[in-house]
């Protein structure tokens, strides 16, 4: 490690503070356009003008939308994320459970599909133009070009109308043996398993295609090298870094999923918490979730850079 | 500068004007994309039953002959729904992606051909939006303002206007270092000139294959969104509304729910097919 890739990466994260500060101010904006007089809103319609007035300056919403924006900010680095409108809660409480639930889901499904989506790749690519390949080349162009709720329907109507494996519905809170977990997490891991592989897959074939395409793979097969040992020994040790960034994007795109994947499912996780914010417009919870999704992303996409980064062999 | 659009229509209609062959899978997909085009623009005289009014007595029916994709939830005919649904998706995805991409590639060349502050801002901006997951970034706007058809085709071309800015200034930033520019920036043209005669005929081709592909994740997106609930508002319904409120009849298999979602593939399906299969001649050609 020298001071060149140590400075890449410093700037990098400098690059994604900035980003986060400018997504923030996004979120905080796009959510105060909200037409209508927050505190009238709150009050209801029969609120006597003193209450509403009163209740402004409790909220502080009298202040300029900086000065707003700010107390937010310095509120959610100090952990308070402010209060429900809808049920009076601190949004802090209502996040908490959900936000593991979300994690669980999304870490088995990264559990499942990583190896998987490895797999299929690097053979993809290994065989590149048989049969396999294009039938693996078709089937994710498939999954990529359909809607989430599409493989969603799909994999309740297999395996719970048709086959019925599996429960339609989901609910982690009734939770009693071994098999009712599986039963449980079955259908959302799989319909999320199937989005996330589907780039995975695309995106590790490609990286182990542009490595075979090098010199120095075809030097080793100039020189006779056996078909696994120029793509385990030659192309995929430097294959590395380009797969392991495409994992960490496409892990990305679980946010996407999750979203749709918990509604359809009615699974508690913090984006069907989302969704359901949205429906009551209850705006401090949305603006949280809306943060720790964005938040998520830009963990997981800064790490893909930075993984580039520190793989690059150019740089070491 | 509406050049750009109307080109974009008529080159994707007509790829074949220019001499340009397509093949078999291409014309597939080119065949698909054209026929909901049509149904979009002619749903009202082809509708078998009229959207709105419940026609069968039962509700989740099967596919019969009187209704050929079955009937909804209340008892409406499926087809009709599907084929008006299709005014909305094709039409709001087209919208979208029409602004999103003007905007994002007439950014793009100015971005490029002016570099210095202004290339940096734009850029640093454009990817701070672009850092937002696109369905997050819809959910918080119709939080914000509600859902409405303008409001969609709005948000639905501002969620993809970064995409299309970085990859309309890559393309942009090559031709800029040509000889030619250098040769018409010494003549003194204006950055307009620059912009419309010297850059955009060089990036046209790929600009358009790249427009194909935001028309896809548009689709999806907006779909995505129907289904929450949270884009077209009832009483009108695009394809992701459709699977929505027929989501019970998912227990029963009913064709109501899988329907909706077979047109949406095939559009999206096709639109990739058509631009993977697109001739070398446009799609390569600044790379």
């Amino acid at each position: 490690m020298n001071n060149r890739v140590l400075s890449l990466v410093l700037s990098r994260l400098l690059i994604a503070l900035i980003t986060l500060v400018i997504v923030s101010f996004a979120v905080f904006f796009a959510t105060t356009l909200l037409p209508g007089d927050t505190a009238t809103i709150l009050l209801g319609q029969a609120a006597t003008p003193e209450a509403v007035e009163g209740l402004r300056k409790a909220m502080h919403l009298d202040d300029p939308a900086i000065f707003r924006f700010l107390r937010w900010i310095v509120g959610l680095l100090q952990g308070d994320l402010g209060t429900s409108y809808a049920n009076e809660m601190p949004v802090a409480d209502l996040i908490g459970g959900r936000f593991i639930n979300t994690l669980q889901l999304a870490g088995v499904t990264a559990l499942f599909s990583v190896p998987i989506a490895l797999t299929l790749g690097i053979t993809a690519a290994m065989l590149r133009g048989s049969l396999y390949d294009r039938a693996v080349t078709v089937l994710t162009i498939g999954v990529i070009s359909v809607p989430e709720f599409m493989i969603a329907t799909s994999a309740v109507l297999i395996f719970a109308v048709y086959l019925k494996w599996l429960p339609a519905l989901s609910f982690a809170n009734e939770v009693t043996s071994l098999t009712d977990l599986l039963r449980i997490y079955a259908m959302p891991v799989i319909t999320l398993t199937f989005v996330i592989s589907a780039q995975m897959i695309r995106m590790t074939r490609a990286a182990v295609i542009e490595t075979l395409n090098t010199p120095y793979v075809e030097m080793a097969l100039l020189k006779g090298a056996s078909r696994p040992r120029i793509v385990f020994r030659h192309a995929l040790p430097n294959a590395l870094g380009p797969i392991v960034n495409a994992v960490a994007l496409s892990l990305s795109y679980l946010l996407g999923g999750v979203i749709i994947v918990e509604t359809i499912f009615n699974y508690p996780g913090i984006a069907k918490l989302m969704v359901d914010a949205v429906a009551t417009r209850d705006l401090p919870l949305i603006q949280s979730c809306a943060m720790i999704f964005c938040l998520g992303y830009l963990l997981l996409i800064t790490a893909a850079d930075i993984i580039a980064i520190l793989s690059n062999p150019r740089l070491r | 500068m509406t050049m750009t659009s109307s080109e974009t229509k008529s080159d994707r209609i007509s790829g074949t004007r220019l001499g340009y062959r397509f093949n078999i899978i291409g014309m597939v997909g080119l065949s698909v994309i054209l026929l909901w085009v049509l149904i979009a623009i002619f749903a009202p005289l082809i509708i078998p039953y009229p959207v709105g009014e419940i026609v069968d007595l039962d509700y989740f029916g099967p596919m019969s002959r009187d209704f050929w994709l079955g009937s909804d939830y209340l008892g409406r005919d499926m087809l009709s729904r599907i084929l008006m649904g299709a005014r909305y998706t094709v039409g709001i995805s087209l919208a979208a992606v029409t602004i999103a991409c003007f905007s994002g590639v007439m950014l793009g060349m100015i971005a490029a051909v002016a570099g210095g502050w202004l290339d940096t801002v734009l850029s640093r901006f454009l990817d701070a939006l672009s850092s937002i997951p696109s369905k997050l970034f819809g959910l918080v706007i119709v939080a914000a303002v509600g859902s409405s058809i303008p409001v969609l085709i709005l948000t639905l071309s501002v969620i993809y206007i970064p995409g299309a800015y970085r990859f309309a200034r890559a393309l942009a930033v090559n031709i800029n270092a040509m000889d030619f520019i250098t040769v018409a920036r010494i003549r003194g043209e204006s950055t307009l000139y620059l912009i419309r005669s010297e850059i955009l005929p060089n990036i046209v081709g790929p600009v358009l294959a790249d427009l194909g592909i935001r028309f896809v994740f548009i689709v999806l997106l907006l779909s995505g969104l129907s289904f929450l609930g949270l884009g077209v508002q009832p009483p009108y319904a695009d394809w992701g509304a459709l699977v929505r409120e027929n989501i019970g009849g998912l227990p029963f298999g009913a064709p109501a729910v899988m329907a909706p979602s077979f047109a949406i593939a095939s559009l999206t399906i096709s639109v990739n097919l058509l631009i993977d299969n697109l001739p070398k001649k446009i799609r390569d050609r600044s790379e």
